[in-house]
């Protein structure tokens, strides 16, 4: 039933994000390591890290293209779901750590903690912290949510105090007290499942689960889209006092739509930090957050597979500039941003499919147009 | 559209297939380099600090290359930005270690950044010389700690005010930015004033926000716990940015450096030449190296780096030093070695001894810190610093600090006992039993 | 103050005779022997160490050479120099002509390989010390007043008897009542002192409160009679409730004053983002070219006409005015005039305008900070009944006040405010009565940017002049402008000041940090209460 709203550009996402899942990993541990196809170990977790970006500006998508809601600290929650998976690498790491303290983590250890505190309990276990990978950035999203959306908040200033939060959050994970590592966070870890975080396969297996994340994302997304509920959120997108006046409980709606993108943020976060293999509080800075929201933009507002797109190509973007142009890559990368939006206002995805769409109906109105013809109509 | 889109969906893959020709054609191409990776933010928060130390990685090995280079071969500089952003620290340096296949990473600043790079160094084998004084508590096979150790700086420091020549200090307020380093050398320290007697009460201590502006209330604060009677000094481990304006609320509220002298631990020439040092006349530094020392390599070096840089006013600090250093280090035990084998050149690494630019000889010890000679400078009006104290011996760097239950049993070893964490007291390195 | 003292009168001479007088007072050896302590002093600044600096100086202070009060002035200057070859001692004037240190004749010719005389903190405070000693009777009232306060922090038992004399010969009474709280202060703390000296010298100290004269209070020696103690307790006390009120006001004060950094920071913001509804994340790069402006003005001044050092703030902020304006105006024509009326899309190019500035500047002027001089009117404090507030918080709270009114006026009383509020409550109606809606939209962008330019001015002053300068204050500005109610001026005014406040009375009980994480979510809150910030605009624009 999901998959029968989906368009051809989903399609070929999906098939290419799919793909994507099986043939790296493949290319990386079957093939040789001479041969032209092999796929070098950097690649496959940085790949992996491109892959979680795209989920949480599919995330942000949701929100921002569909309902309207430009939160600008959607980094908080993907940081939120890295911090719970963090604390069970951490819990993982065990005796292995340099004080070789079979409970506390290092940094406990050297701020001279006896015991582990009450909010460090069960994240030894996988399915607790998983649990929390979703449970923090959702509670989050429903207590910030349930109150923003009843008091009617919206516009630039829902987006302002979105920002607020996450700074708030960036400060309080920066204080040492806190008992989340401080300005280091968590690094240096060591198994995940009782598997080498290190190793070729997990890497792999890791990649795997974030393209498969990513396509589940997505598939979860468009269903809600294209329902009923995705109709009343584009509703209210457009004109949000008529929806109310309808009779729709609008803010039920956005809370419904805020808490879920929260979540998949979450769900994005925590694949991201075996793979990256570090979760700092500068993951909380308000410019992660904004950075995240102009993948969505640069890929295209209100496609879902834009906002992936974006997400890619920037992210790609960045890596290779900050490679060749170590002292002017903010230049193409502040360049890029200034002429998608002067230039691509829908985005690379929203100007494609206009085109697309643009072609397509010169042939359909008048399929024996001469080729060379100028239309006039352009 | 399926084409175009195709391509723009497969953007990463191509990407990679795209990086990896470049990457094995370089390879190919450049048998007769020897690669070294700089690591060092150029864009971000520590670009201010950090570009500073890319420059003198730059500078070092167009010094080499005018020598020879090393073995023979040309050394090439691989120079990327990780944009003062964490996770991308440990993205390029992957990037740098596997991909360009550099010999050795000269980088980092922050702890966070060590921190962020250490697992790729370890499992991808290779060398990061760290060239920044730090809090300690970390040894690791990969990395060579050029900078200074918390007994390296922070404890001389404090000798050297509680000295008579220092003012006799009772009273102490420390005053660092909220996070590990500060934090560190403060527990350190609060352990060792006490061991010296230091009631309780004349300990305060303050923790700021990362680019703190706003002193005021800080500074009337100070003020006022100096006014009891006692002779009372700062130890500030507050970072780069706040500093500024730090200094010139202190400047502008008066307190001068005979009434409360302020001794900094991340304080040097370059952070200096943003302020106004006119009212900062006494204030304290404690470094491991100072521009002003009287010394023929130092003069040598200042100016073949200013005509590097083509500016004759461009300062020289501590890290950079500690950067001299841990590059000379390096090919002196490459061309030792014979090679630019990681292992090898781990292996010979320690006992390595080079000149430093103080006029004495730092030695590279088996726990991958470095001996060094503490100066305690005074801030100068010109923005340089008058040495007013010194060790009469280099001091040996200390990973693991003897101040700190759980640290002080630990010790570190790559040579012997071929360990970071051997624990005194279970006579096992670490958890591996 | 040459313009004080005549060589007409008297009393300079007399002073001097006295001075000359006492210091044979304190000899101990015959004046015959007087020579020999002069060069003993003096060469033991020739040897480089601190100790025997240290011991030069009391010997020199206390050998009652003519020279003594010049030779300890020009090596607390750095203007001291000895020649290691021939062990002997010179100085220089302000002009840097080289005079012999025991002579005071001029120099004949300079010595190769004269270094300076080194000093420490140590050596300083003996300095101030022997120098305070030996200006008490100086012609120059503020030099006797500074001298006296140098005594009372020293509390050298060595100048009591010339501060008893200087006490007697006092005419200025500002000056006298300095010299009393030394002479106090000295009282109070060497032994051997009278009851009724001591209590009336507590009488002295605790009529002035400050947190110096608790402190003395607090540290009397061991052998000080019940009775003083007592007395000095109460004392103590008294000074201690007036400042715990003084820390409340004081407080007020420190949040005025950063309550008009957020004011500065944000008010071009109110504008570009307030009234034209752009989410400029440039407004922080403006402020930053603003500061840099700051510089080069200096950088100017500095190598053309050094005098006017004094005034460069004056220069800077119309120059930064304009050059901030004339960035904002070129951004406006080039991205953000295609952009009116998708204002999350200027969210995204402004970004990308920030990136693109913040290295520009990076790779003119270099990724560290600059130095911006403070001029020496806006340098110290002014101390006000135990309060202090430095005189550059001063000068910026009053610059932020005017810049506001300024704007305020232009928005109100001129052509172009009537337009720009025309354009922002309609733009079609505007366009239909004439007014050139994009030339509007221009100037008030340029205007809003112009004004975070003069902002940078002012933070050049408190902060880093770096390329991250922008950075740290574009989140407060958003907080601000929306907490206070966008589109409003006084709304801004209000909230930055409620903002500085606020933060400055928790940061004394819950930390910096911990302060403002608790001042953020407080304004979540709020935004929660009151959805369209302090002052909201009612009406149908609202809902648009």
């Amino acid at each position: 039933m999901i998959l029968r709203n989906i368009d051809r550009t989903g399609w070929i996402f999906l098939v290419c994000v799919v793909a994507l899942g099986v043939l790296v990993p493949v290319l990386n541990l079957a093939v040789p390591a001479g041969s032209f196809f092999h796929i070098p170990d950097y690649l496959v977790p940085l790949i992996g890290k491109y892959l979680c970006f795209a989920l949480l500006a599919i995330s942000i998508d949701l929100i921002w293209g569909y309902a309207g809601i430009l939160s600008l600290g959607h980094g908080a929650f993907f940081a939120l779901g890295g911090y719970a998976m963090g604390m069970y690498l951490m819990r993982q790491i065990g005796p292995r750590g340099v004080y070789a303290d079979p409970v506390l983590p290092d940094f406990m250890v050297f701020l001279n903690w006896k015991e582990l505190p009450w909010f460090w309990q069960g994240f030894d276990m996988f399915w607790y912290a998983a649990i929390w990978v979703l449970l923090a950035p959702g509670l989050l999203a429903f207590v910030f949510g349930w109150f923003a959306f009843r008091s009617r908040v919206t516009g630039v200033y829902l987006s302002i105090i979105t920002q607020a939060m996450t700074f708030a959050l960036m400060l309080a994970f920066f204080r040492n007290d806190m008992g989340f590592g401080g300005n280091n966070g968590f690094t240096d870890f060591k198994d995940i499942l009782g598997f080498n975080i290190q190793a070729g396969e997990t890497r792999a297996v890791l990649f795997f689960l974030s393209a498969m994340s990513l396509a589940g994302g997505y598939l979860l997304c468009r269903w809600i889209v294209t329902s009923k509920l995705g109709k009343v959120l584009v509703a209210v997108r457009d004109a949000e006092s008529r929806t109310r006046f309808i009779g729709y409980r609008v803010e039920n709606y956005k809370l419904f739509v805020f808490t879920l993108s929260a979540m998949i943020a979450g769900i994005a976060g925590a694949l991201y930090v075996p793979q990256v293999g570090i979760i700092n509080p500068s993951e909380f800075t308000p410019a992660n957050s904004i950075e995240s929201v102009i993948w969505v933009a640069v890929g295209g507002r209100g496609t879902l597979v834009g906002a992936a797109i974006g997400a890619l190509t920037v992210n790609a973007g960045k890596t290779w500039f900050t490679g060749v142009l170590p002292d002017m890559w903010l230049f193409a990368l502040g360049g890029l941003f200034v002429l998608v939006t002067l230039f691509l206002p829908k985005g690379i995805l929203g100007t494609i499919n206009s085109g697309w769409e643009k072609t397509r109906r010169k042939f359909r109105s008048d399929g024996s147009v001469p080729s060379g013809v100028p239309d006039a109509a352009e | 559209m399926l084409n175009i889109f195709g391509s723009i969906a497969k953007g990463a893959t191509a990407f990679a297939a795209a990086s990896l020709v470049a990457g094995g054609l370089s390879a190919a191409s450049a048998q007769d380099t020897i690669k070294v990776g700089v690591l060092h933010s150029l864009s971000g928060t520590m670009a201010i600090s950090e570009t500073t130390l890319k420059d003198t990685v730059l500078f070092l090995i167009d010094e080499q290359n005018k020598k020879g280079g090393v073995l023979g071969k040309k050394l090439e500089a691989v120079v990327v930005d990780p944009a003062s952003n964490w996770p991308l620290f440990a993205e390029k340096a992957r990037e740098l270690i596997a991909q360009e296949k550099v010999a050795v990473v000269f980088g980092c600043w922050t702890s966070v950044s060590r921190k962020s790079v250490l697992p790729v160094f370890k499992e991808l084998n290779s060398i990061l010389f760290y060239p920044v004084q730090y809090e300690g508590e970390e040894s690791e096979r990969n990395v060579f700690y050029t900078g200074a150790a918390p007994n390296q700086q922070a404890i001389p420091a404090v000798d050297y005010l509680m000295s008579e020549d220092g003012g006799s200090v009772k009273r102490w307020v420390l005053a660092g930015t909220d996070y590990v380093y500060p934090q560190t050398t403060n527990k350190i320290l609060q352990a060792y004033l006490k061991s010296k007697g230091v009631a309780d009460e004349d300990i305060m201590i303050n923790y700021t926000p990362f680019g703190h502006s706003d002193w005021q209330t800080i500074v009337s604060d100070i003020k006022k716990f100096g006014s009891a009677g006692k002779k009372t000094a700062v130890v500030s481990t507050i970072n780069g940015d706040a500093n500024v304006p730090f200094y010139k609320e202190l400047s502008n509220q008066g307190v001068k450096a005979t009434d409360i002298p302020v001794v900094a631990f991340s304080v040097g020439e370059e952070e200096l030449a943003g302020i106004d040092t006119k009212d900062l006349v006494g204030h304290l530094a404690a470094w491991n190296y100072f521009q002003s020392v009287d010394d023929p390599a130092n003069a040598e070096f200042i100016k073949s780096w200013q005509a590097f840089t083509k500016n004759d006013k461009r300062v020289t600090n501590d890290p950079m030093e500690a950067t001299v250093i841990g590059f000379n280090m390096w090919v002196k035990a490459v061309e030792k070695a014979g090679t630019v084998d990681v292992d090898k050149v781990i292996d010979t690494l320690p006992g390595t001894e080079v000149a430093n630019l103080t006029g004495g000889t730092s030695k590279m010890l088996p726990n991958h810190h470095l001996t060094k000679p503490v100066l305690i400078g005074e801030i100068k009006a010109d923005g340089q610093f008058d040495v007013v104290w010194e060790t009469e011996d280099l001091v040996p760097g200390d990973a693991w600090t003897d101040f700190l239950p759980g640290s002080k049993e630990l010790e570190a070893d790559w040579v012997d006992l071929k360990c970071g964490n051997y624990n005194t007291e279970t006579k096992k390195c670490g958890a591996a039993s | 103050m040459p313009g004080f003292w005549t060589p007409m009168t008297l009393a300079p001479f007399r002073r001097l005779a006295l001075t000359l007088l006492i210091a044979l007072a304190c000899l101990s050896s015959p004046p015959g022997a007087r020579a020999d302590a002069v060069d003993d002093a003096l060469a033991l600044f020739t040897t480089d160490k601190f100790n025997d600096t240290a011991t030069g100086i009391q010997a020199l202070a206390t050998s009652g050479h003519d020279n003594a009060l010049t030779i300890l002035r020009a090596m607390t200057d750095g203007r001291l120099f000895y020649d290691p070859a021939g062990k002997t001692v010179f100085y220089r004037d302000a002009q840097s002509a080289l005079f012999d240190a025991k002579t005071g004749a001029a120099a004949a010719a300079e010595p190769a390989g004269l270094k300076a005389v080194r000093l420490n903190n140590r050596l300083r405070t003996a300095l101030e010390a022997a120098r305070g000693g030996l200006a008490l009777m100086d012609p120059d009232p503020d030099r006797r007043r500074t001298a006296a306060e140098a005594v009372f922090r020293s509390r050298d038992a060595n100048a009591l008897p010339t501060l008893t004399t200087a006490i007697g010969e006092e005419k200025d009474t500002r000056v006298r009542t300095e010299m009393e709280r030394a002479r106090a202060a000295i009282l109070l703390t060497s032994s051997g002192v009278a009851e009724e000296e001591r209590l009336a010298a507590v009488d002295t100290i605790s009529g002035r409160a400050t947190a110096e004269s608790a402190a003395l209070l607090r540290s009397l020696p061991a052998d000080t009679p019940q009775g003083v103690q007592e007395a000095a307790e109460a004392a103590v006390t008294i000074i201690e409730g007036k400042l715990a009120f003084l820390a409340a006001f004081q407080n007020v004060l420190y949040g005025v004053s950063l309550g008009s950094v957020l004011l500065l920071a944000a008010v071009g913001l109110a504008i570009t983002f307030g009234q034209m509804g752009v989410i400029n994340m440039a407004h922080g790069e403006m402020v930053m070219i603003g500061a840099y402006t700051t510089f080069m003005v200096q950088d100017i001044i500095r190598n053309a006409a050094p005098y006017l050092f004094d005034y460069s703030l004056f220069i800077a902020v119309p120059a930064a005015f304009i050059v901030a304006g004339a960035v904002g105006i070129a951004i406006e024509r080039s991205v953000i005039r295609f952009l009116y009326g998708r204002p999350l899309e200027t969210l995204l190019a402004t970004w990308g305008i920030s990136l693109i500035l913040q290295q520009a500047v990076r790779s003119i002027f270099g990724p560290t900070n600059r130095e911006v001089g403070t001029p020496s009117w806006m340098s110290g404090s002014l101390d006000f009944m135990g309060l202090s507030l430095t005189y550059n918080r001063i000068a910026i709270i009053v610059f932020a006040l005017m810049v506001f009114v300024a704007l305020l006026l232009v928005l109100k009383k001129t052509a172009l405010g009537l337009q720009v509020r025309a354009v922002t409550q309609n733009r079609r109606m505007a366009a239909a009565m004439g007014i050139r809606t994009d030339w509007i939209d221009a100037m008030t962008f340029g205007l809003g940017s112009g004004v975070a330019g003069m902002a940078g001015v002012a933070l050049s002053q408190i902060d880093n002049v770096s390329p991250n300068l922008g950075q740290g204050y574009i989140i407060d500005s958003f907080m601000v402008v929306v907490f206070g109610g966008v589109g409003n001026l006084w709304g801004t005014l209000v909230g930055a000041l409620t903002l500085g406040v606020a933060n400055k009375f928790l940061e004394p009980y819950a930390g910096a940090v911990l302060g403002k994480i608790l001042l953020l979510v407080a304004i979540i809150l709020f935004i929660q209460k009151r959805p369209r910030g302090l002052f909201a605009l009612k009406g149908r624009a609202v809902e648009a």
